[in-house]
C-alpha cells in the first residue's frame, strides 16, 4: 500500500496510545469502595437519627450537584438553611455540616474518589476534619 | 492546501523545531508557575497584579487589529498593490490574537475555570467583551484568509458570500483594540490610564506597530521563498507606519501636555517616574527612554522619502518602531499604571525570568501558526496565480 | 458516496466542536430538584452595611492588633511577611499613604504619625463589581461587596479596578502560612483572590463582624439605611471623612478623625 511504513507506525501508536490505561493498571488489585460511616459521631447518635441531609440513594448519586448549589446558596443569595424533603433543616456547610458527622474523609469520601480517580477540588480550601487515629 | 506545511526544505523543519523547543520551554515555565504559585516564579505583586503577560495582551491584540490596515485599502479602495497580502495581512491577525489570548490564559490563577465566563456572561465586564470580539475576528480571519487563499490556489475569485465576511472584519478589527484599550480606560483608581484619547493612542500605536512586522515580514516572505509582496505594497505599509507613528508621538505629546499645564500631581507623577524617576525610584527610565529614542529615529527614517525608499532604512526603521512600541505598549503602559500604587507611593515591578520564558512561549507558538499559514499561502501564491484584476502575482523581476 | 479528505476532515472537525461543546453545555446546566433554603433566623439584616473607624479609640499597639488578628485568626488569612505577596483583609497603614490625596504637609503631628486602619470600603458603586467577568466578586443584597472563592478565575481585574488596595491575590500557597487553623472556616488556595467579605458568614448568624468584636467600640458597625443606626447618628453628629471619595465609588467605610 502507499506510505506503508507510515501507516503501520501511525496504527501502532494508535494502539499504544488507546489501550495505555489498561496496561498502566494491569495487575493493580483495586477493591470495591466500601466508604465506612461509623464515625464516633454517627455512632454518638441513636439509631434512629443517623441519617444523612438526604437519603443514600440520592446522595450518592447527587451530591455533588447537591454540595455545588449549597455553595451557590451559601455564598451567592445569603441562605444559610436547607431543608430537605422530610422538612428538616441543616445548616448548608461541607466543614461544619457534612464534615461534622463524616469526619473520617479517607474512609468515606476517599474511598469512591480514589477508586472512580477524581480528584474534588473542595479540599484546596475547605479544611478536612483531622483524621482520628484508628 | 494543509500540506504544503508537512513539505518544506531543512531550514523550515529547522525553525519549526527551534519554536518546538521555545514552546515547551515555555509550557514548562507556565506549568512550573501553576503549581508554584506566581509569588515565586513572576515579579508580580499585591501592588502591580498586571505586568508583562498583560502587557503582551495589549500589544499583540494591536497587531491583530493592524490587519485592517492592508484589508481596507484592498476591498474598500481597489488598492491593488494589496492584492498580494492581504492573505499575509490577515495570517499575521490570527497570529496575534493566538498569541493575545494565551498571554490573558497564562495569568489566570485558575486557567481551568476560564470557561466561566462563557457560563456566566457579564456584559458589565470588559474582559467579557475582550473574549467575545478576540474568539470572533480569530474565527473571521481565518475563514477570510482561507477561502480567499483557497479562491487563489484555484485561480478564481474568491466566492460572493465572502464579501459581507470581509466587510465585518474590516468593522471589527478596531473595535478589537478599542475593547482592549476599554480595559484600562474605565479604572477610577489608575490616572495613568484613565484618559479618554487611550483607545485612540491604542489604534495609532497598533496601526504603527501591526503594518511595521508586516513590512519585515514581507521582506522575510522576498528573502526565502520566490514569493515577491511587491514593492509598492511595501512602500504603502510604510506611509500607513509613517502618519501612524506620526499620531501616536503626537498623542504622547497630548498627554505631557494635560499632566503638566493642568499640574495635577496623580498625572504628572507617572511621566515623571518613567522619564526621570520619582520619589527615588526610576527603574523604568532606560527602557521608555529606549523607547522613545527608537520611536524618534524612525520617525526620521521614515519622513525623509530616500530613507523611506531605500529598503535596507526602511527596515531598521520598521524594527525600530515595532520594537519601540513593544516596549511601549507591551511593557511600560501596563505595568507603570500598577506601579504607581493606589496608597501614593511606586512599588517597582520587573518580569522575573520564569514570566519571561511563558512569555516566549506563547510567543513561540504564535510564530509557529505564522510560519505553517505563510509557507501554505506562499506555497500557493508562488505558483502562477492571477488575482482578481487579472494579474500576476509573481514578480519576474 | 465518496467524499475528499478536506470534506471528511471538516465533517470531523465540525462534530468534534458539536460533540465536546454539547456535552459541556449539558452538563453546566443540571440542577437538583424540588430544593428549598432560607437564610437563617438570626440573621443580621440591613440594607446597607456600613462602618465608622473612630481612629481616635485607636491609642495603642494592642488596639490594632487585637482587630486585624481577630479577623485573621477567623478566616485563616495568611500572614506572609513579604509585603509582596502579603494576603491583607484588614491591615494598617499610615496617614498619608492612607488618604494620598488629602492634605499632609501641615496636618497635625499626630495625625501623621498615626497608624490608620484600612479595609474593603465595601462601596456603594464599586468599579470590582463593575469589571469581574465572572461576577465573583459581587454586591449582595444588604450591600456587602461579596467574594466567590469557587468562580473566581484570578485574573486579578478587580485588583486593577479596586482604588483603594483592598484586595489580596494569592500568590503563594496560603496554608503554609496560616498560624492557627480556624477549621470552622475554610482557606484558600493559590491563584484566587480574598479581601475582607465584612463577616457575611458570621452576621448571618447573627452576629457582628470579627474586627468590630474586638475593638471595642473603636470600630461601628451599622445599617446606613436605618436612620436609628449608631453609624447614622455618628455621621450626622460628626465630620467624617472617606478615602478617596471624589472617584464617585461611595465606600461605607468613614473615618472619624
Amino acid at each position: 500500500m502507499y506510505n506503508g511504513g507510515k501507516i503501520i507506525i501511525g496504527l501502532l501508536i494508535f494502539v499504544g496510545i488507546v489501550t495505555f490505561p489498561i496496561l498502566y493498571d494491569r495487575g493493580k488489585v483495586t477493591a470495591k469502595p466500601d466508604p465506612k460511616i461509623d464515625t464516633p459521631e454517627i455512632l454518638k447518635l441513636p439509631e434512629n437519627e443517623r441519617k444523612c441531609v438526604e437519603s443514600k440513594a440520592f446522595m450518592t448519586k447527587e451530591h455533588m450537584k447537591l454540595l455545588n448549589q449549597w455553595r451557590d446558596w451559601v455564598v451567592r443569595d445569603a441562605n444559610g438553611i436547607y431543608i430537605n424533603t422530610e422538612g428538616k433543616r441543616y445548616t448548608m456547610s461541607l466543614q461544619n455540616t457534612c464534615m461534622k458527622c463524616h469526619s473520617n474523609k479517607k474512609k468515606f469520601c476517599d474511598e469512591c474518589h480514589n477508586y472512580a480517580d477524581v480528584k474534588p477540588y473542595c479540599w484546596d480550601c475547605h479544611i478536612a476534619p483531622k483524621e482520628k487515629e484508628t | 492546501m494543509l500540506e504544503a506545511a508537512i513539505k518544506g526544505r531543512p531550514r523550515y523543519w529547522i525553525w519549526v523545531s527551534f519554536l518546538s523547543a521555545v514552546i515547551l520551554v515555555g509550557l514548562i515555565a507556565w506549568l512550573r508557575e501553576h503549581h508554584l504559585g506566581s509569588g515565586l516564579t513572576t515579579g508580580l505583586s499585591r501592588d502591580v497584579s498586571w505586568g508583562f503577560h498583560i502587557g503582551q495582551l495589549t500589544f499583540f491584540v494591536g497587531v491583530a487589529a493592524s490587519a485592517v490596515m492592508v484589508v481596507l485599502p484592498y476591498y474598500l479602495h481597489n488598492h491593488k498593490a494589496f492584492g498580494r497580502i492581504a492573505v499575509i495581512g490577515e495570517f499575521l491577525a490570527v497570529s496575534a490574537v493566538v498569541i493575545s489570548m494565551l498571554s490573558v490564559f497564562v495569568i489566570m490563577g485558575q486557567p481551568s475555570r476560564v470557561w466561566n465566563v462563557l457560563l456566566h456572561p457579564t456584559p458589565h465586564s470588559i474582559i467579557f467583551w475582550d473574549l467575545i470580539v478576540l474568539m470572533t475576528y480569530l474565527f473571521v480571519n481565518i475563514l477570510c484568509g482561507w477561502t480567499v487563499l483557497g479562491a487563489e490556489r484555484k485561480e478564481v475569485p474568491p466566492p460572493k458570500w465572502i464579501k459581507p465576511f470581509i466587510i465585518f472584519a474590516i468593522c471589527w478589527a478596531p473595535s478589537i483594540h478599542i475593547v482592549t484599550a476599554f480595559l484600562y480606560a474605565g479604572l477610577p483608581g489608575r490616572p495613568h490610564f484613565m484618559t479618554a484619547l487611550q483607545a485612540a493612542h491604542f489604534l495609532a500605536s497598533a496601526f504603527a506597530a501591526g503594518p511595521s512586522l508586516l513590512i519585515i515580514l514581507s521582506m522575510l516572505i522576498r528573502r526565502f521563498s520566490r514569493f515577491d509582496p511587491g514593492t509598492i505594497a511595501i512602500q504603502s505599509l510604510a506611509k500607513i507606519v509613517t502618519y501612524a507613528l506620526i499620531i501616536n508621538i503626537f498623542f504622547i505629546g497630548l498627554e505631557f501636555f494635560t499632566a503638566f499645564y493642568s499640574q495635577i500631581p496623580e498625572d504628572m507623577h507617572t511621566l515623571q517616574y518613567l522619564y526621570v524617576g520619582w520619589q527615588g525610584h526610576s527603574e523604568l527610565v532606560p527602557v521608555i527612554w529606549t523607547s522613545s529614542i527608537l520611536a524618534v529615529l524612525a520617525l526620521f527614517l521614515l519622513i525623509i522619502p530616500a530613507t523611506r525608499r531605500n529598503e535596507n532604512t526602511l527596515a531598521v526603521a520598521a524594527l525600530a518602531v515595532f520594537f519601540s512600541i513593544w516596549i511601549d505598549k507591551g511593557f511600560v503602559f501596563v505595568s507603570s499604571g500598577f506601579i504607581m500604587n493606589p496608597f501614593g507611593g511606586v512599588t517597582p515591578y520587573w518580569p522575573a525570568l520564569n514570566e519571561f520564558l511563558v512569555a516566549a512561549g506563547t510567543w513561540a507558538i504564535g510564530f509557529l501558526i505564522l510560519t505553517i499559514l505563510y509557507k501554505i499561502a506562499v506555497s500557493i501564491k508562488e505558483e502562477v496565480v492571477f488575482d482578481k484584476y487579472g494579474e500576476k502575482q509573481v514578480q519576474t523581476k | 458516496m465518496s467524499m475528499n479528505r478536506r470534506e471528511f476532515l471538516k465533517i470531523a472537525g465540525a462534530s468534534a466542536i458539536l460533540g465536546f461543546g454539547g456535552i459541556s453545555a449539558i452538563d453546566a446546566l443540571e440542577k437538583v430538584e424540588g430544593a428549598q433554603v432560607l437564610s437563617e433566623l438570626k440573621a443580621l439584616k440591613a440594607k446597607r452595611w456600613a462602618m465608622i473607624v473612630d481612629i481616635k479609640k485607636f491609642k495603642t499597639e494592642e488596639d490594632y492588633k487585637k482587630v486585624i488578628n481577630a479577623c485573621n485568626h477567623i478566616h485563616n488569612v495568611p500572614q506572609i511577611a513579604n509585603p509582596k505577596h502579603a494576603v491583607k483583609w484588614i491591615w494598617t497603614d499610615t496617614y498619608e499613604r492612607t488618604f494620598p490625596d488629602l492634605e499632609y504637609e501641615y496636618a497635625p503631628e499626630e495625625i501623621k504619625q498615626k497608624p490608620f486602619i484600612m479595609l474593603c470600603n465595601h462601596c456603594d458603586n464599586p468599579p470590582c463589581v463593575r469589571v469581574c467577568p465572572v461576577k465573583a466578586t459581587f454586591k449582595r443584597e444588604d450591600g456587602i461587596v461579596m467574594q466567590d472563592m469557587h468562580r473566581c478565575i484570578g485574573c486579578k481585574f478587580c485588583m486593577a479596578a479596586c482604588p483603594y488596595g483592598s484586595r489580596s491575590y494569592n500568590f503563594l500557597p496560603p496554608r503554609s502560612y496560616i498560624k492557627e487553623e480556624n477549621k470552622e472556616f475554610p482557606t484558600r488556595t493559590l491563584g484566587v483572590v480574598e479581601k475582607c467579605i465584612f463577616c457575611y458568614e458570621r452576621l448571618d448568624k447573627g452576629l457582628p463582624p470579627a474586627c468590630v468584636e474586638a475593638s471595642n467600640g473603636a470600630l461601628i458597625f451599622g445599617d446606613l439605611a436605618d436612620p436609628n443606626s449608631e453609624v447614622r447618628k455618628v455621621l450626622s453628629a460628626n465630620y467624617v471623612i472617606r478615602r478617596k471619595s471624589e472617584l464617585g465609588t461611595r465606600p461605607m467605610v468613614w473615618y472619624l478623625i
